[in-house]
């Protein structure tokens, strides 16, 4: 992809509410046409970063750079940037036609190209001929869909979509995401879309930023993230992760577990301190005999297009995910091949992630619901201040 | 719940109705349509012309107050809704306590202050100013009014914005209004149901009410419920009272009609 000009700088950007730091001392470049997700639990700053774009919160400190001109201190109204609020927020007193329409008339544009941009706008949407329903008639993904339409009707260069997804059930979810990332690639404009679905960032993003506790942990490509993160907290993060102590022994030589294994990380200092992110997934078990090391069975669950397992190695839980079956109690061998391993510099989230020994579907599902409520809370408190 | 429980339940309520809305209404128009003898008699009703001048006027010092009301209160419920919930309530509180005291209690004491030798003259005069003459113009019986009806602009108004969600303000923005356009094109349409109520809170009492213009007034600006009170108290012309009444509830039955045709976009808005 050819290296486009960078249409918003963050320039050490630092926000505290109530002097709660919220943000602290952010650096973030984005380039048009970019599709970037900033992903991160609740409170990690995300939404403010996002408020701190479109005009609605001013940073205590730092730049923001639009097109090579700082923006600070610009009301949000003057921005070439439009936001897709959480929850939509489209004007109950205005029906479908007049909501889109109405960046469109504030710009005084006259009324016969404002039905013709409206047309255009329903259509992208796939909501052709809905112009004189009432907001209220509508479905929540068709308000969704009204929502971009009124968004990108005024033909933003930048579009921020706030959780614009949280409020639709699972199925419509996955449709819209991928329509969201097709109306980005055929306008060719710059999304930056927040959320605290990893899934739903890994599956749209271009770039994702991981966030946490007002910090950026990690820039990269949706594969970077994923396989390479930058430390535990985003090996926990994104995906289901087995992150262990280990000493790098050399180049290409890594202990842990009880066994060195070859692995394609270099650089660091001999008999360093690190820690090792393995994927479930990239896990083979086989016998003891051949297994690089051994464990037992200790929980297995069929998912079904894999089995999960749950291994006891040396008192460690590890998770695998596998096709190959083996039954609870038993000793298997593990096998895990170089580049399936990950070596990360050690940081604070160091030793924050056990291993799976606490470990049930249930309780995950528990903790999710929790996330998403104490979410809500916070967005809202965001907003009052 | 079968129709006869409900009916038992609203039976208090019926009885109330008959005995305190439906024969007084009775009343009312029957001394209306009759003269002292008990005869039928459509006198009363054209007699009604020598008043307009007092409707008229009264009609007049209602809209101004009304409108005065609600450009102090309209900004004032805004700010309110927009402080901390903990604050919100105690400015609530001092916006109510007023209304504890009584509705003549106050007015009197209006008198009071802007009397020619009053509180506020005496003290300009302390102060080596020219006293200002306050009593007795149409501008003492207005402030009368916006003093004594504020509070019900302010509440219904209060509770609309407390209803408004801020996202959409700020979505407005975001679409690229300015303060002024939000405020026109969002903030007053989602308010609108307060408005309709408020206005219809006070202007209804502003209207019909007696005792302001008589001691703010100094008896020059006579309103129609004071020429009631008139009838009935020294004139004792009980049949030329009550059709006057009946002209002003017939008067603002219309106002009220017109108003919540404005007022039935928005659920919980409309008084009647």
């Amino acid at each position: 992809m050819e290296k486009k000009n960078v249409i918003i700088n963050l320039k050490n950007i630092s926000v505290a509410f109530d002097g709660e730091p919220v943000l602290k001392d952010l650096n973030l470049y984005i380039r048009d046409g970019e599709f970037v997700t900033l992903l991160g639990p609740s409170g990690c700053g995300k939404t403010t970063t996002l408020r701190i774009i479109a005009g609605f919160q001013e940073p205590d400190a730092g730049e923001v750079i639009f097109e090579d001109k700082c923006i600070n201190g610009v009301p949000a109204h003057e921005r070439q940037v439009n936001t897709i609020f959480q929850r939509y927020a489209l004007f109950p007193h205005l029906n479908v036609y007049d909501n889109v329409a109405f960046g469109l008339r504030l710009c005084k544009m006259p009324e016969s190209d404002i039905k013709k941009k409206v047309e255009e706008m329903l259509e992208l949407v796939d909501l052709k001929g809905f112009n004189r329903r009432s907001i209220d008639s509508l479905s929540g993904g068709q308000q969704q869909r009204i929502a971009i339409a009124r968004a990108l009707a005024v033909d933003p260069r930048v579009l921020l979509l706030d959780e614009p997804l949280g409020a639709l059930d699972l199925k419509l979810r996955k449709d819209m995401q991928v329509e969201l990332k097709n109306i980005q690639q055929r306008l060719g404009i710059t999304f930056i879309y927040v959320t605290h679905d990893q899934e739903e960032a890994l599956s749209m993003s271009d770039t994702i930023v991981v966030m946490d506790h007002g910090e950026i942990q990690h820039i990269g490509t949706p594969e970077d993230i994923y396989n390479e993160p930058a430390n535990a907290f985003v090996a926990d993060f994104i995906g289901e992760s087995n992150i262990l102590d280990g000493v790098m022994k050399k180049d290409f030589k890594i202990e842990f577990s009880g066994h060195v294994f070859d692995c394609v990380d270099k650089g660091f200092k001999e008999d360093e301190l690190v820690d090792v992110v393995i994927r479930p997934e990239d896990v083979d078990i086989t016998t003891v005999k051949d297994g690089m090391i051994s464990g037992v069975v200790t929980n297995v669950t069929f998912k079904g297009v894999h089995y999960e397992i749950i291994v006891d190695v040396g008192g460690f839980k590890w998770m695998i995910q596998t096709t190959d079956y083996a039954k609870e109690g038993k000793k298997i061998g593990l096998i895990i091949k170089p580049d399936e391993i990950h070596v990360m510099k050690k940081s604070k989230y160091s030793g924050l992630y056990g291993d799976y020994s606490s470990f049930s579907d249930e309780m995950d599902y528990i903790s999710d619901v929790n996330e998403i409520l104490v979410e809500e809370e916070d967005e809202d408190e965001e907003i009052i201040d | 719940m079968n129709n006869k429980t409900y009916n038992g339940i609203s039976a208090p309520y019926a009885l109330w109705c008959v005995v305190f809305i439906l024969a007084p209404l009775v009343i009312v128009a029957y001394y209306a349509l009759t003269d002292s003898t008990g005869a039928f008699t459509t006198a009363n009703l054209s007699g009604l012309s020598l008043y307009t001048d007092t409707i008229a006027r009264s009609v007049y010092f209602g809209i101004i107050a009304t409108a005065i009301c609600l450009v102090i209160a309209y900004p004032l419920a805004y700010f309110i809704s927009k402080t901390k919930a903990s604050k919100q309530k105690i400015l609530l509180m001092l916006i109510m306590v007023p209304m504890w005291m009584n509705f003549l209690l106050r007015t009197y004491s209006i008198m009071v202050l802007i009397e020619d030798s009053g509180i506020i003259n005496n003290f300009l005069v302390s102060i080596g100013l020219n006293p200002i003459h306050m009593i007795n113009t149409p501008g003492a019986v207005i402030f009368g009014m916006v003093y004594d009806y504020l509070p019900f602009m302010v509440i219904p108004l209060y509770t609309a914005m407390t209803k408004l969600d801020v996202r959409l303000i700020e979505a407005a923005r975001d679409l690229g209004a300015s303060g002024f356009q939000t405020l026109r094109d969002v903030i007053i349409p989602l308010t609108r149901s307060g408005i309709v109520s408020g206005i219809t809170m006070v202007f209804v009492p502003s209207v019909s009410t007696f005792y302001i213009s008589q001691k703010l007034g100094g008896g020059r600006y006579t309103l129609i419920g004071d020429v009631i009170e008139m009838q009935f108290q020294t004139a004792y012309n009980y049949n030329l009272g009550a059709s006057i009444s009946l002209l002003l509830m017939v008067f603002i039955l219309v106002c009220l009609f017109i108003m919540n045709k404005f007022g039935d976009i928005d659920e919980g808005g409309s008084i009647v």
